[in-house]
């Protein structure tokens, strides 16, 4: 441990005359997960092919497992798992059959069973593809980038079409792979995904890294103000609210906004007052802007964050 | 600098850990098994091998009786016609077969898939070429095996070297030919339409349905230039017992090897392992996400 899963340094790529990634550098340390999030268009599956040794650079330097991608042969390709975003499987063959079969591509591969277990298809074992539903087959993707037991995984919008509870196992599935300090390189588009999987997010637009943090702090939304919001008593205004407050407080649609950086004497004074004129606060919330607002912003979607930010205070 | 070279002694470390890589033999044997399985799960594949040629035999052979062909020396239809069938089904298990499922299965993706695995990539041409030499020679057999059985066919002892030697021409010939289609083909959809349209109208001027002997001469060459009437008449020379000598047409497999020659550069330069229809792998899994549920 302790190693560079990934290095890559000012890489770009073009097609033709246009740039499709422009100079972006950022590493995966091993048994991390970094996940990259952009717009569609923004780059990071031309990046990840890069990486994945699908496609080759137009310039920079990139390391994977200490190799290049681009030259590296079955050595490489031995230690890495892919999940494409979008790859076909034969239809008429069984779950079974397809991950036994990829499996015997590898020197040390997984247990099928045990494979087909671990993605939630043990019931499905001996189920032809063709009758597995959109989710199955997505997990079953999943299992024949695993089985060859690697130790980088690539996974290109894993959960994509998955119901809630299936995204809910896939993201256990996930965990379970880095606590047995595999390192994973995740692209999605949902917020979510990212949050609760990546120690590390990079969003992408337009080719290139526009912020790069935890998913705590990404765009700085640990340091951003907080939001209080509850709903206004009947038969009071907002001029009935107590003095002291930190900063101007707003009402929209019958909620009371209020933007502070220190929420906690904000709140002391709200809840006094309210506690002391026998009135309940209903709704009451404080909220950061969320992981998706700060994508949002950061990729210059910032209409989309209004509304949101409306009914969620 | 540091770190790379700790993320290398790393890697060596858990690769000495690992289990032994797989032979290429043991991978091309799993490779065959698994294209065997698919061969026959798919319904469309073993019919167009097996039964549409052996339908095709059953009614010719039978709607002819025992009617003599003036033009090859009086012989018996069923001896001109079985070896007419048996290369008609070689090439529908090589070329159309490869030609259709290879463009398939790339733009379904598979391929992709495939390429980001440590299997290397000439185990699976490879594969492919084996499996369809065995479906064409399965089919072969049962051709003439329903010929001797049931139309009284003979084999006959001194051509049947050159017959084996030019089956095997042919079949490896025409599998080059079926992954140069493969190559050039669009998209998985135009595939089979690509590979019927190319073979179907030259088999009816290759001499496989009827000798072409006394047809015009510019038939006859026009008929030539293509390489099913050499793997045809090649074929039924072997056949025939009016064939003077060992049965070998130099000729003719020279015609057909220069075809495939030309099929395998084609073949190696165009072979692509991405979908070649932007989005094709795609939209498919779109289709497969909004009726799989």
């Amino acid at each position: 441990m302790g190693g560079t899963a990934i290095r890559v340094s000012d890489l770009r790529k073009s097609y033709g005359e246009v740039e499709a990634v422009r100079g972006i550098s950022f590493e995966l340390a091993e048994g991390e997960c970094l996940a990259m999030v952009g717009p569609n268009g923004a780059g990071k599956t031309t990046t990840v092919e890069i990486l994945e040794g699908f496609r080759p650079r137009s310039g920079g330097d990139v390391r994977v497992l200490g190799m290049d991608p681009e030259t590296a042969g079955r050595d490489f390709r031995e230690r890495i798992g892919i999940v494409l975003q979008s790859s076909g499987l034969d239809r008429t063959l069984t779950v079974r059959e397809l991950v036994s079969f990829y499996g015997a591509f590898y020197p040390s591969p997984r247990n099928v069973d045990e494979t087909v277990d671990l993605v939630g298809l043990g019931e499905k074992r001996d189920t032809r593809v063709k009758a597995l539903s959109g989710g199955q087959q997505r997990r079953l993707d999943l299992a024949l980038g695993i089985v060859g037991d690697p130790d980088l995984i690539f996974l290109d919008e894993p959960t994509t079409g998955f119901d809630p509870s299936a995204r809910r196992h896939s993201w256990e599935l996930v965990d379970n792979l880095r606590s047995l300090g595999k390192s994973i390189l995740l692209t999605t588009h949902y917020m979510d995904e990212a949050q609760n999987l990546a120690d590390r997010v990079v969003v992408i637009a337009g080719g290139a890294i526009v912020a790069e943090g935890s998913p705590e702090s990404l765009g700085g939304r640990d340091l951003a103000e907080a939001v209080i919001s509850f709903r206004l008593p009947a038969a009071l205004a907002l001029a009935d609210l107590p003095g002291g407050l930190p900063s101007q407080p707003r009402l929209q649609d019958g909620y009371v906004l209020l933007r502070t950086k220190a929420p906690t004497a904000a709140l002391n004074l709200l809840t006094g007052w309210a506690v002391g004129r026998g009135e309940e606060l209903e709704a009451l919330t404080v909220t950061r802007p969320s992981l998706e607002d700060v994508y949002l912003q950061l990729t210059g979607d910032a209409d989309a964050v209004a509304p949101k930010e409306a009914t969620n205070g | 600098m540091a770190d790379t070279a700790a993320s290398t002694a790393a890697g060596s470390a858990a690769s000495a850990t690992r289990g032994r890589r797989p032979g290429a033999l043991s991978l091309l044997a799993r490779q065959f098994w698994y294209q065997n399985l698919l061969f026959w799960r798919n319904p469309f594949s073993a019919f167009f091998t097996i039964a549409f040629p052996l339908m095709f035999l059953l009614l010719f052979n039978t709607l002819q009786g025992g009617s003599r062909l003036t033009e090859r020396g009086g012989i018996r239809f069923a001896q001109f016609f079985t070896p007419s069938i048996l290369v008609f089904a070689a090439i529908s298990a090589t070329y159309v077969n490869l030609a259709v499922s290879v463009a398939i299965v790339r733009d379904d993706g598979i391929l992709k898939r495939l390429r980001g695995t440590p299997m290397p990539s000439w185990v699976y041409v490879a594969g492919r070429v084996l499996h369809a030499t065995f479906a064409a020679v399965l089919a072969s057999v049962l051709m003439v095996a329903a010929g001797m059985l049931l139309f009284h066919v003979k084999l006959i002892g001194h051509l049947l070297p050159a017959a084996i030697v030019t089956l095997l021409v042919g079949i490896v010939s025409f599998c080059a030919l079926g992954l140069a289609l493969a190559a050039v083909c669009p998209n998985g959809e135009a595939a089979p339409a690509m590979a019927n349209f190319t073979w179907l109208p030259v088999a009816f001027v290759s001499s496989i349905f009827f000798p072409l002997d006394t047809a015009p001469k510019w038939l006859q060459s026009l008929g030539g230039i293509f390489p099913v009437k050499h793997f045809a008449e090649a074929m039924q020379a072997t056949f025939s017992p009016f064939t003077t000598g060992n049965g070998f047409r130099w000729h003719d497999l020279g015609v057909i090897a220069l075809w495939a020659l030309g099929g395998t550069i084609v073949a190696v330069r165009r072979f692509q392992w991405e979908p070649r229809a932007a989005g094709g792998g795609r939209r498919r899994r779109r289709q497969t996400l909004r009726t799989g549920e």
